[in-house]
Parts: C-alpha cells; sequence; structure tokens
C-alpha cells in the first residue's frame, strides 16, 4: 500500500530525513520509535504533504500512485489520514461541520454521492460510540478549549468518520492520562482492519501494551537503524534507545 | 512556508457581479455645488421653504470646514466641483403603483435578486429603493400603513409627514457634525423614513436598497427612523454600484431615535463597487450613522458587514441618554485588494446603568488597510455605565494592515469599560490541518473567515445572514490562488 524508497527531507536547508525505507501493507500495523530529534514526527508531515519540507530525494507509493506529487488534499482524499500531535483549534469552526466538509470533499474526489445532513448524522451516531466521544463536544468549535485528552479523542473520531486506508498516528499517545490513553488505544483497535493500515509514531512503548504492532521500527538521526516485530519495543522498554544509538553511532563512525 | 503563504499573497481576478449598468435615462443637473444647485435640487424635489433654508444653513456651514484628515486612509484629493449632485431616472408621471415603475428599472432590480412585486417575494420584507438620487418605489406600503407604520422616501415624508421630519431631521446628526454630514444636509437627494408608533412591533423587517447608476454622481442619501414608545423596528439595507474606473463619492447621513423602550435593529449589508484588483475606481464610503437612545431602557443595535467600497469611513454610534438604555455595535469588515477601511463606533454613556457592547471584527487580504477607531465615552452622569468592547483582526497574508485605535474616556468612577483586542494571523498551521482532511486551501480560508466572522454574522436576520456570508466568500474570491 505505502512504499517508502530512500527519501531523503529538509526543513530550512537542514537535512531531517537521510534515507527511509519502508514499506506498509494493507492490514498491517507498524510502530516507529525513537528518540526525541531522530526525525519521526518530519516522516508523518512529509508524507501528509507539509510544504516547509522539502524531499530531496527518494519517492513514496501510495495505492500505486506516485504520493509526492499530489497535493496534501489529495492525499487525503486518495485516503492518507493524518492525527495531529498537537490539533489545531479554528475558532467559530463547528467540528461537526467540519468533518462533514472534510467528509463530502473526500466523497466529492472518490466520486460518490455527496451526504445530506441526515445521512451524515446517521454515520455520526455510529462512529461516536467507538472513540466515546461526547456529541456537546463535537457542537463546539473545533478543538477550541478542548483538553489534551478530547483533542486525541477527536482525532481517532475524525479517523472513524474519514475511513482511511492509512492511518498515521502522530505521538498519539502524548499528554494522555492512562483512562485517556486507554479509550483512545480501544478506538484505534476498533478501526483495525485487513484493508487498511497503520502507522503509529511513538516515543513511548506503553501506548503498544494497547496497541499491538505487527513490527517495530526505531528511527534514528535520520534514518530507520532497527526494525523488528513487537519484541523490540519491549527490549527498547527494558534498555533504552542508547544500545541501538551507540550501536548506530559506532556504525556510523566506522 | 512557500507554498500557502503565495497562495494567501495571490490576489486573483475578483469578479463583481453587480458592475453592470442600466441604460436608462436620467434626469441629472450639471456637475458643480454651490447655492443654485442647493436651491434646484429642493425644487426639483418641490420642497417645502423650511427644508429649502436647512439646506442653505448646511451649505453655508459646509464651506466652512474641512475635510477630515484623521482617517487612517489615502485618497487624492476630491474635487466637490466635479460631481454631479443629481441624477434621477426620468420617470413620466407620479407613480400610483408598483406596476407603472419603469419595466427596464424592475428588471435591474431583479438582477440584484430584489423583487419589488410583492408577490413574489416569500418573506416578509418590504423594500424601499433608491437609484441614484431618487426612490423608485416602496412595497408593502399599505399593509403597514393600516398599523400606523410609515415606511416611505424621505422625500415623499418631508411632503407628507412634515412635522415629523422637521422635528427629527438633524435631531442625532446636526448638519454642523462633520465635513459629510454637512455636505449630505445640503444636498441629499433620497433615502427611506421609517415611523413607528406608540406600542408597535412592526411585523416585517423594513429594508432599503441603494443603487448608483449614473456616472459621475454623487449619492448622499439620508435615513431617518423614529420608534415611538415600545415600538421595535428591524430595518436592513443593502447597496451595490456598476463597475467605473473613476472613484464615486457615498456620503449618506442615518439618524435613528428610539424613545422609551423602543428598540431598533439596524443591519447593513455593505457591497459598492470596491474598486477593481489594481485599485483603480471604487465607491468612496463616507457615512454618518448615529443613533439616540432618547428614553429609558430603549435600545439601539447596530450589525454590519462590510464588504465593498474602495475606502470605508464610518462609526455607526450610539448616544445613550435614556437611563438603561442599551448600544451595540457588531461589525465585521472585509478588505481586500487594495481596498481601505476606518470603520468602528462610539458608544457615548450619559445616562445612569446604560450598557453598550461593541464586537468588531476586522479581516484584510491583499494589499489593504483595515482600521477600527472606537470611542466609549462615559460621562460625568453615566453612573454604573458598562463597556463590553472586543476588536479581533484576522490577517490574510503578510502585504495586508490591521490597525485599532481605541479611545476611552471615562467621567464617572462607577463606570467599568472593558476592552479586549487580539490579531491573528491564518496560520500556516491551521490551513495545513484543513488540508490534511481533504479541504482545498481556498475553503479552508473561506471556513476559517467565516468562524470568525460568526458571532457578527449571527446577529444579522435570518434571511440576510446567508445572503452575507455567500458575499463574504466572494469577496474573498481571489484573497487564496
Amino acid at each position: 500500500m505505502l512504499s517508502i524508497k530512500n527519501i531523503h527531507a529538509n526543513i530550512e536547508g537542514k537535512e531531517i530525513l537521510k534515507g527511509i525505507n519502508l514499506e506498509i501493507k494493507a492490514g498491517e500495523v507498524h510502530a516507529i520509535m525513537g528518540p526525541n530529534g531522530s526525525g519521526k514526527s518530519t516522516l508523518a508531515s512529509v508524507l501528509a504533504g507539509r510544504e516547509e519540507y522539502e524531499v530531496t530525494e527518494g519517492e513514496v507509493t501510495f495505492l500505486e500512485k506516485d504520493l509526492l506529487e499530489l497535493s496534501t488534499e489529495d492525499r487525503a482524499r486518495e485516503g492518507l489520514f493524518l492525527a495531529f500531535q498537537y490539533p489545531v483549534e479554528i475558532p467559530g469552526v463547528s467540528t461537526t461541520n467540519f468533518i462533514k466538509a472534510a467528509v463530502n470533499e473526500k466523497r466529492k474526489y472518490q466520486g460518490e454521492e455527496l451526504l445530506d445532513a441526515v445521512a451524515f448524522l446517521k454515520m455520526m451516531k455510529q462512529k461516536m460510540a467507538l472513540v466515546e466521544i461526547d456529541q456537546s463536544l463535537l457542537s463546539r468549535s473545533i478543538n477550541e478549549g478542548f483538553s489534551g485528552g478530547e483533542k486525541k479523542r477527536n482525532e481517532v473520531f475524525q479517523m472513524a468518520m474519514l475511513e482511511p486506508k492509512l492511518a498515521i498516528l502522530d505521538e498519539t499517545d502524548s499528554g494522555l492520562d492512562i483512562d485517556a490513553l486507554r479509550i483512545v488505544a480501544n478506538g484505534i483497535n476498533k478501526l483495525r482492519n485487513e484493508n487498511r493500515a497503520i502507522l503509529l509514531i511513538t516515543h513511548y512503548q506503553r501506548l503498544l501494551d494497547y496497541i499491538q504492532p505487527d513490527f517495530v521500527h526505531v528511527l534514528y538521526n535520520g534514518k530507520i537503524v532497527k526494525s523488528g516485530t513487537k519484541e523490540l519495543a519491549l527490549e527498547l522498554e527494558d534498555k533504552g534507545y542508547d544500545f541501538i544509538t551507540d550501536e548506530a553511532d559506532l556504525a556510523a563512525s566506522l | 512556508m512557500n507554498e500557502d503563504l503565495n497562495m494567501l499573497e495571490q490576489t486573483a481576478l475578483n469578479e463583481y457581479k453587480y458592475g453592470f449598468v442600466t441604460d436608462i435615462d436620467t434626469d441629472i443637473i450639471p456637475k458643480g455645488l454651490n447655492e443654485d444647485v442647493v436651491t434646484l435640487i429642493s425644487k426639483k424635489k418641490n420642497e417645502p421653504e423650511w427644508m429649502l433654508n436647512w439646506r442653505l444653513k448646511a451649505y453655508a456651514h459646509w464651506l466652512k470646514l474641512e475635510e477630515p484628515k484623521w482617517p487612517n486612509v489615502k485618497y487624492p484629493p476630491i474635487n466637490y466641483q466635479d460631481i454631479i449632485y443629481y441624477a434621477a431616472p426620468k420617470k413620466k408621471e407620479q407613480l400610483n403603483s408598483l406596476d407603472e415603475v419603469d419595466p427596464e428599472l424592475l428588471r435591474t432590480f431583479e438582477k440584484l435578486g430584489i423583487s419589488l412585486n410583492e408577490q413574489k417575494r416569500l418573506t416578509g420584507v418590504a423594500v424601499d429603493v433608491v437609484m441614484d438620487s431618487v426612490s423608485i418605489a416602496t412595497s408593502f406600503k399599505e399593509q403597514l400603513s393600516e398599523i400606523g407604520v410609515i415606511f416611505c422616501s424621505i422625500s415623499e415624508a418631508i411632503q407628507k409627514h412634515p412635522d415629523l421630519v422637521k422635528k427629527h431631521l438633524g435631531s442625532v446628526v446636526p448638519m454642523t457634525d462633520n465635513y459629510f454630514a454637512a455636505l449630505n444636509s445640503a444636498v441629499f437627494t433620497d433615502g427611506s423614513f421609517c415611523y413607528i408608533p406608540k406600542g408597535v412591533r412592526c411585523p416585517m423587517e423594513l429594508s432599503t436598497y441603494f443603487r448608483i447608476n449614473a456616472e459621475n454622481s454623487g449619492q448622499f442619501e439620508r435615513t431617518l427612523i423614529i420608534a415611538e414608545e415600545e415600538s421595535y423596528v428591524s430595518y436592513l439595507e443593502g447597496c451595490t454600484a456598476p463597475m467605473r474606473d473613476e472613484n464615486q463619492l457615498h456620503a449618506a447621513v442615518v439618524e435613528l431615535v428610539a424613545m422609551k423602550k423602543a428598540e431598533i435593529k439596524y443591519s447593513t449589508v455593505q457591497n459598492w463597487y470596491p474598486g477593481d484588483k489594481d485599485g483603480n475606481g471604487g465607491i468612496y464610503n463616507f457615512v454618518t450613522k448615529r443613533g439616540m437612545c432618547q428614553g429609558e431602557h430603549s435600545k439601539i443595535s447596530w450589525t454590519q458587514v462590510e464588504t465593498g467600497s474602495a475606502i470605508t469611513w464610518k462609526y455607526p454610534s450610539v448616544i445613550l441618554k435614556g437611563d438603561y438604555s442599551i448600544g451595540e455595535f457588531y461589525s465585521v469588515a472585509f478588505t481586500n485588494h487594495h481596498q481601505q477601511a476606518d470603520t468602528g463606533t462610539k458608544m457615548i454613556h450619559l445616562g445612569k446603568n446604560t450598557r453598550s457592547r461593541i464586537v468588531s471584527k476586522g479581516i484584510s487580504a491583499g494589499q489593504s488597510q483595515n482600521s477600527y477607531r472606537g470611542l466609549v465615552r462615559a460621562a460625568k452622569g453615566a453612573t454604573n455605565a458598562r463597556n463590553y468592547s472586543q476588536c479581533d483582526s484576522l490577517l490574510l497574508g503578510d502585504k495586508c494592515g490591521a490597525h485599532t485605535f481605541p479611545y476611552i474616556e471615562v467621567k464617572n468612577k462607577t463606570a467599568i469599560v472593558e476592552h479586549e483586542a487580539t490579531t491573528s494571523k491564518i496560520g500556516e498551521d491551521q490551513l495545513f490541518y484543513c488540508r490534511q482532511r481533504g479541504i482545498d486551501a481556498e475553503t479552508a480560508v473561506a471556513l476559517i473567515v467565516n468562524g470568525f466572522a460568526k458571532e457578527v454574522m449571527n446577529q444579522l436576520p435570518m434571511e440576510f445572514a446567508i445572503e452575507a456570508q455567500k458575499l463574504l466568500a466572494i469577496s474573498m474570491e481571489g484573497s487564496v490562488g
């Protein structure tokens, strides 16, 4: 579904990603872990099409299309979803209207019929249960005055509504207490299926206690330095990042 | 940063869909202004002696005044001798009903989305339409008169209700008030007059639609609304003009009088031709609007959505004379390309326990300049006066400007005045968030701007709010790539 080949990316002339390779198939859950500053969020931004980042080398194929040729909005309409680490507030724009606009933009692009208010509300009711999100939250301005947990739940709710092919969850666990984490993780688990790929970006392994990944990759200094199964995450938890980063630094210095 | 910012910077063509000209026989007088012209206008309107004298007095005073230089706007000097002060679509005789209105005129207003045909109207909105210097027609006049509501052109009011006009004209905005008010007092040609008698809640929205058509002419209309004790009226005004290369002057005066427990809600959707994207042409909108809360517990509320005009200079104000009276000002001012707006309000607290609320939302795009200028004054006797002001500015791109000039004068210790102001830029983060959800940049900007303006839009009567929202979207076209 997603094939990343030797991606290099800069921001303001500084190279952050230094040759990333990654293959993700439908139905798989991949976790990307790594210390702060390793380039995890940059990878998410590059895939989603954030224009501050310049891709200098490499290619990305998403559902047989050249992802890097698509505009940000077309990537979304093709089925790429990014759950933001810091969801943005838009005063005066109700969450419901925002999501309705997003859902219909996607349907329009896919050549599907637009949802009317009734059909949309019905769909919303269904998906609300998944992430235990309250109706009152959805009538408020998007993310404005939401708690950390509410913001993240709202991201997962949008994911449920937009039914993406590939969902990238950028530090969705950060800033959540244990109860909020469980709710968010449960929501994500319910959205797991054989047609959908999920890319979890996280600093801590605790999220992976709730969402079992098929593969774990360690990103360090702009490169994936180690890949494995979920046991790798446990090893990281146990030994810290040092045991991998030291190795990588040593390899780099040789 | 690069591409999103470029989108905001790019100013593409902005189609002004009301820019057509109606080809109609027009009765015009030669350019220029002097006592004879003032007299001629009065004569053309068959006015009584007192009205002419009032005009001449205003003209004499105007000659002594200088054009204000303090607004934060720039324009070349206006040659007042190069303006036509009276232009009227020729009519054959006195009209008895709408059926007698020139079909070309009716078509013009149909094109503007204003149906004068009462049967065709779905909602109960009575309309007075003013083209250039005269009122063309007023609908629902008879139904309104049955409950004592007078809704007609000011020219007709001068003829038929001289006592009311004499009593109130200039009582809120004196002819000596300012340069443009004095000019208007001398040469005003038409406008609307509303009188709501004691205890009457006007059952329909009253509205006036202003249209400039003739070339080289100025429009000087005068509106007077009087709400007697315990009455209520909601009044709307809209306006458009053809696209022309030269600037045209529009200097109106609006006066509102609210007696004890009366309420006047005045809404404006201002869409005069703003000029082209390079700043050629457009209307100079220099307007004086003021309401007097004469009686206790009276209320005046101004709501304006300003998207048009090359330059806007207007401060719809309220004098809170009656104890417990309330003044409100809700404004959205959108400027694009080379438009300049210096707008705001004055809340003058004179009575005890008076309250005022100001919510101003300025949105600047292109190379435009958008200023909020507001005065809150609590006089010595304004015990327990309260004001809350909120001025928010939103910038689209980085070549436009937003300015806030709040003036606060408090002479009573018990008065409480609060002022909050914010300036924000549509963030790259907000745009990226929307685009990541599949919403393109232009739609995202419209969404964000509408969200920003929502608090004010909510104040507009329903059918107007939808129109205003569309208008805002049209005005924004081309402010992103």
